[in-house]
């Protein structure tokens, strides 16, 4: 088909961006062993990072696991799991060593998220939220003075919370209503957010509001809060899934806001939410992708325990495609993930590739963790076993930090882009 | 106030990288789940850092080595993630045997004897868990003509007078020894519980100084002197039985010829 003489003249005449970069990559390629380090396999790591993810799995064992059930039951985070993360340096992976943090990359971040989520994505999403969305936005667009004040306290002892949906705006973010009024050296807030992470045990709060509806989403300014000044914490959601991960709605009645608490410039708010759901996307991948992995392990090596008919059920033809297929699905989901990761790390455009992993993951979350309480049958579906856990905590993949729906209308935009 | 000590502490602890084939439960996504750090010589880099946390400046120095191929540094490093100062890695290649213990104790004695400073307190892990020979910590002190206090539950030690209190683990109880240093310590499971390198420590270890050495920079000959001549399976379990109740027990005893019951 390809071989007529009209198609190399179709081939040159279409400027594809994707079949430039492979000839460059491939040019690079046969350039790099004079010019470049060799480039890895998508799951290599550093020293530092395989050290990071056995750290959180050491922690995942001794202080989440043993926990998971109670928590998803009493539906409430367990205090020294919190502490335990703060204790562990998990809440400031990528601060500075000067400020209280870590100092480790993105990626890190990302395996960290991965790791706690096949333990329990509950606990997952608290330790995303307060590292890709919260530390981050101050990370990124605080002044020294806000770098200083809040970093090393969200590093090592006060919860992060991102306050940006409300009752009326979910996708449709920058239809925000929350206003914020200027009243001499402060800000005074009123209106509501809602679904908000963490925001039961949070004592710092990044609150999205509009201080000139008249500009509509130009008058979006990002402020940073403390919760003594005023932030009430109202009804805390009952939830299918992710039950020990609070979400509550906050109000806010005239609370008054300190004007050096604005971060980045007024009116710039929009710009750094859209900015920074970009990576918290990566973020929710690796949980979604962790979650997936945690309850394909817990469920497998029971297949190959559980004999009927004389054998393991896990070596039935039927049974082993289906656990063959879950792998692939998984595999594609982490590879997804890490190579967004990474092209962020390196400075590239990552956008499309974040909503790529995002919405695959969710998908495969949900896909294979419904799988997994099949294969494990009646035990499957009790809640002792804890795997029917993982197929209720994914069901949010799909909706929270920007629905499927959204992923896929952004990746289609940048196809149309491309290709038009 | 007290004048400072006449000699600070400085502390060796060897470590070892071992294969667990009974780990089956931790799956790891790179399928590299089975090597892991010896677990008794993790409580041992354990004791060491706690010791710093009790004594503070009274212990100068807390350094891991290992002797093992290319792999075994991360063993190092986990170490120094928990909070030793500095390593030795006394590489051997890939293709080398294992070294037994004399030769490890051998090394170990030479890795002490280059200390510029002199060694107080080696820790070491009672056994490693894939040979369990139980050898090197007791080697070590015979070679070096040292004191040895192996299975130790507890371990306070007095810098200033050069003197520790052990408690072991032996069959009978425990047993309480005072020593006087310079010693050799093994470790025991119920000693401590070790922590997990956090994130920041493990960032802090990338700057501590891994010293690398091979066996003749040591003039140590780690060649094994034992060779394995056969490994078999115990015997299967043969099959038992249920029975219901206590007389058919004691039938069934009976009948496997065990009748005499003590008064």
């Amino acid at each position: 088909m390809f071989r007529s003489a009209a198609a190399p003249a179709l081939r040159a005449s279409r400027a594809l961006s994707s079949r430039t970069a492979l000839r460059t990559s491939m040019a690079l390629r046969a350039m790099s062993s004079t010019s470049q380090a060799p480039l890895r396999s998508l799951d290599a790591f550093t020293d530092e990072e395989q050290m990071l993810r056995e750290t959180v799995v050491k922690f995942g064992e001794d202080v989440v696991a043993p926990r998971v059930r109670e928590m998803d039951e009493n539906e409430m985070m367990d205090p020294e799991v919190i502490q335990g993360l703060f204790d562990t340096g998990l809440m400031g992976i990528e601060t500075s060593e000067e400020l209280g943090g870590a100092g480790f990359g993105f990626t890190s971040a990302i395996i960290a998220i991965e790791e706690l989520a096949k333990f329990d994505p509950s606990v997952s999403v608290m330790c995303d939220v307060h590292n890709t969305l919260v530390n981050t936005v101050i990370r990124k667009y605080g002044t020294q003075e806000q770098k200083e004040k809040y970093l090393p306290k969200l590093a090592t002892s006060e919860l992060g919370s991102f306050c940006l949906s409300e009752p009326a705006s979910g996708s449709d973010a920058f239809a925000l209503q929350t206003r914020a009024k200027k009243d001499g050296n402060s800000w005074v807030l009123n209106g509501s957010k809602m679904w908000i992470t963490n925001s039961y045990e949070a004592n710092v709060f990044l609150i999205f509001a509009n201080v000139d509806p008249s500009k509509g989403y130009k008058g979006i300014t990002c402020f940073i809060a403390e919760k003594d000044m005023g932030i009430q914490i109202a009804k805390k959601e009952q939830k299918l899934g992710i039950r020990a991960s609070s979400t509550c709605t906050l109000n806010f009645d005239d609370l008054k806001i300190p004007e050096e608490n604005v971060i980045g410039e007024v009116g710039k708010g929009y710009k750094i939410a859209i900015e920074i759901l970009n990576e918290g996307r990566i973020g929710i991948a690796a949980q979604m992708l962790g979650l997936a992995q945690g309850a394909f392990d817990k469920a497998v090596p029971y297949t190959y325990q559980r004999s009927q008919f004389g054998q393991p059920v896990g070596t039935f033809q039927g049974m082993a495609f289906q656990i063959a297929q879950a792998a692939i699905d998984i595999e594609s989901a982490r590879l997804l993930t890490y190579n967004a990761a990474r092209r962020k790390e390196e400075g590239l455009d990552f956008t499309k590739e974040a909503a790529m992993a995002k919405y695959t993951a969710s998908v495969v979350a949900q896909k294979v963790s419904g799988q997994a309480i099949e294969w494990a049958g009646g035990v499957g579906f009790t809640r002792e076993t804890g795997i029917e856990k993982y197929w209720r905590d994914s069901k949010i993949g799909a909706i929270y930090e920007g629905t499927s729906n959204i992923q896929l209308q952004t990746i289609a935009k940048f196809i149309q882009k491309q290709y038009s | 106030m007290r004048p400072s000590a006449a000699r600070l502490l400085n502390i060796l602890v060897p470590v070892k990288r071992t294969i667990d084939y009974a780990v089956k439960i931790r799956v790891n996504p790179d399928q590299k789940g089975v090597d892991l750090n010896n677990p008794f010589d993790e409580i041992a880099v354990e004791e060491a850092v706690r010791l710093r946390e009790k004594l503070k400046d009274q212990v100068k120095s807390i350094k891991v080595v290992t002797i093992g191929p290319p792999k075994s540094i991360d063993t190092l490093r986990t170490a120094l993630a928990m909070g030793a100062d500095s390593g030795v890695h006394v590489e051997i290649p890939d293709s080398a045997p294992s070294p037994e213990p004399l030769g490890i104790a051998k090394a170990l004695r030479a890795v002490i004897e280059r200390q510029k400073e002199g060694v107080d307190l080696v820790i070491l892990g009672k056994q490693a868990i894939d040979d369990d020979s139980s050898q090197t910590g007791q080697m070590l002190a015979g070679l070096l003509d040292w004191p040895q206090a192996t299975f130790a539950s507890k371990l306070v030690v007095d810098a200033a007078k050069k003197e520790a209190n052990v408690t072991r683990e032996i069959d009978g109880g425990l047993e309480e020894l005072k020593c006087r240093l310079p010693l050799i310590v093994t470790t025991d499971l119920r000693l401590n519980e070790p922590r997990y390198a956090s994130l920041p420590n493990i960032m802090k270890a990338k700057k501590k100084p891994i010293e690398k050495l091979s066996a003749s920079d040591l003039g140590v000959d780690l060649t094994p002197r034992v060779e394995t001549l056969k490994v078999t399976e115990p015997p299967k379990r043969v099959g038992g039985g249920k029975v219901e109740n206590v007389d058919e027990l004691i039938a069934k005893l009976k009948e496997a010829g065990i009748t005499a019951v003590k008064a």
